[in-house]
């Protein structure tokens, strides 16, 4: 475990045993190609998390803390090992490229992503709300959601 | 209220099927489920309209959310053209409750209560994919003791029993084999009887909590599991009979709903959708977790990658999990069903009269919650239904800053516009009964 560990020039950190990978957010389509290419065949999990009350989280050396973080969970089938990737996003332009086309089965996880964060995927076929109610305001899981005391946002429920 | 008004109140606008003239290219791929890198020109031929001169005009229907065959409350808009299937879009969120949002309002030992009630038919596995994520924060997955792991695993067997007999249940239902849906059933309910003699719960258990199980198995249980273990296999001889060698139901299964291996793994299934392509991927022999490393049993695949490889895969499943039952039961250890670590279980009752300690922990456990360490750690299991993940941040707190579950329906429905396509809406209820999905797990 060395300071300055790295995969494909993305600095590399451990969490509880487990690799975890921190591209910047240019490099995150390109990394998750060659991790494709090494053998990471599945892309098992994709989500985001909102560190809005919770800045000062550990980070390697020159990966700066943004607001929003999506966590990407990889497999491989060959040599039976998991990885994490982990990317910053800002809240100012909460946008990131889609593994779509690596992977089409985070089509429905970006979407997740996009209708609970508001984070946007570029190039995603069909970016639309996937859970929630096509007129919803605001996105559930951002840390400024407050839960209760909010009016119903159900159609037809005022009249 | 006028029909246009009521169907803009019912409208899930952008989440529907549009008609292809709205569309781009991309999404259209989607929806015809292609799902490897295509050439353009094959691209372009799978989204195009099948040549027919006497009908050419398509049509597009609503296939649930009310419909008994959709299991509960998935709703499939399906493009059609004479009875073939063109495209298929799966639109969710219909049983949606935000649990995600309210584990995050919930401690470590509530939470228990929240993620059971996920995959409603495999509760055991929830809970206990995320005790074990809770037990990697705090660092005490190795000293979990052994009477508790192997609890845990006879629970966990059992209940992927319980879940693979109401899917051959419900899959027979669906294909009109009605008598197999009150075998299974009842089948189903004697695995349930015995969860209700250990837990108190037919379902929603809330028994494998962080640190361990809630409390020892109740005298008897080992003639109780026999009891199961011995009434169960003249039960699937049954259903070969009835299933399995039938002529009916191999027509109405074989070849329905075909996904190769590659597909199967760049759309990200898992369980039993990736095993009936071929591909040997089983948690747990592949990562084991527990004690499934000293077991002994087969991981069951199939070759065609069709509804009747993923009906076979699951009826032999459970063979194989009355195998494990068994290895279980000759080496269950005596010992503590918790641990033993004062921060994490609370104090037995009669520790609480004696020891002001004892009565501070109690207190402490029930009204703050133990905290646990900064970080963040994901684990996976194999649950009948595939892989179930449970991704937390903690911020140091006694709440989760974050929880995630990575549900295998909510992955697995997305195979559905593949396995589709091209085929009749008659086997569409078959294709869906095959991939199995519980939708309180694709919600959540």
């Amino acid at each position: 475990m060395t300071e300055s560990e790295s995969l494909h020039g993305s600095p590399v950190s451990w969490s509880r045993g487990q690799k975890v990978v921190h591209p910047s957010r240019q490099n995150y389509v390109a990394l998750l190609k060659k991790l494709l290419d090494d053998g990471f065949t599945m892309c098992t999990d994709l989500t985001a998390v909102d560190y809005l009350t919770h800045p000062g989280r550990e980070l390697p050396a020159g990966v700066e803390a943004e607001r929003f973080e999506v966590v990407v969970n990889l497999i491989s089938l060959t040599s039976k090992d998991r990885l994490r990737v982990r990317v910053q996003v800002p809240e100012a332009d909460p946008t990131i490229a889609s593994a779509f086309d690596l992977w089409p089965g985070t089509e429905a996880m970006e979407r997740e992503v996009f209708d609970m964060f508001g984070v946007r995927f570029d190039g995603h076929p069909d970016l639309t709300r996937i859970l929630m109610p096509e007129d919803w305001e605001g996105h559930p899981l951002r840390k400024d959601f407050a839960v209760g005391r909010i009016p119903v946002q159900f159609k037809g429920a005022n009249s | 209220m006028t029909a246009v008004e009521n169907i803009r109140q019912t409208s899930e606008g952008g989440q529907e099927m549009k008609p292809r003239s709205e569309i781009g290219a991309r999404e259209l791929m989607r929806e015809v489920g292609a799902v490897l890198r295509l050439s353009e020109a094959e691209a372009a031929q799978l989204g195009q309209l099948p040549v027919d001169s006497d009908e050419d005009q398509t049509m597009i229907i609503n296939m649930g959310p009310q419909h008994p065959s959709t299991h509960g409350v998935l709703r499939l808009m399906l493009e059609l053209q004479g009875e073939t299937v063109l495209r298929c879009k799966p639109i969710i969120g219909y049983l949606h409750t935000g649990m995600e949002k309210t584990g995050e309002d919930l401690t470590y030992l509530q939470g228990g209560t929240n993620v059971t009630r996920m995959d409603y038919l495999s509760p055991l596995n929830n809970e206990l994919v995320f005790s074990m994520a809770v037990e990697k924060l705090l660092g005490i997955e190795d000293d979990i003791p052994e009477r508790a792991v192997w609890m845990r695993m006879l629970l966990s067997e059992l209940n992927r029993m319980s879940s693979h007999l109401l899917f051959l249940a419900t899959n027979g239902m669906d294909i009109g084999a009605v008598s197999m849906m009150l075998y299974g059933w009842r089948e189903r309910e004697e695995v349930l009887r015995f969860f209700q003699k250990v837990t108190g719960l037919r379902m929603n258990h809330n028994f494998i909590r962080p640190g361990g199980l809630a409390a020892d198995l109740p005298p008897g249980w080992r003639d109780d599991v026999l009891e199961i273990l011995d009434m169960l296999p003249p039960r699937l001889e049954e259903y070969d009979i009835l299933m399995t060698n039938q002529p009916i139901w191999r027509e109405r299964l074989q070849g329905v709903g075909v996904i190769t291996a590659s597909e199967a793994l760049a759309l990200g299934t898992s369980g039993p959708i990736l095993r009936s392509t071929g591909v040997p991927w089983d948690l747990r022999r592949d990562m084991p977790y527990m004690k499934y490393d000293e077991m002994e049993f087969d991981v069951i695949v199939g070759s065609y990658g069709d509804a009747f490889d993923r009906y076979a895969i699951r009826l032999n499943e459970v063979r194989e999990s009355m195998k494990i039952v068994r290895q279980i039961l000759d080496r269950m250890p005596s010992g503590d069903y918790r641990i033993q670590n004062k921060k994490v279980t609370p104090p037995p009752r009669g520790r609480i009269d004696e020891s002001m300690e004892a009565l501070i922990h109690h207190f402490k456990i029930f009204t703050e919650g133990f905290k646990v360490p900064e970080g963040e750690a994901y684990v996976g299991i194999e649950s009948p239904r595939g892989e179930i993940g449970c991704y937390i941040v903690s911020d140091g707190g006694p709440k989760p800053y974050r929880i995630h579950m990575r549900a295998p329906s909510f992955v697995n429905i997305q195979a559905l516009p593949h396995m589709m396509r091209g085929g009749l809406v008659a086997d569409a209820v078959a294709v869906i009964s095959s991939v199995d999905p519980v939708l309180g797990d694709v919600d959540r």
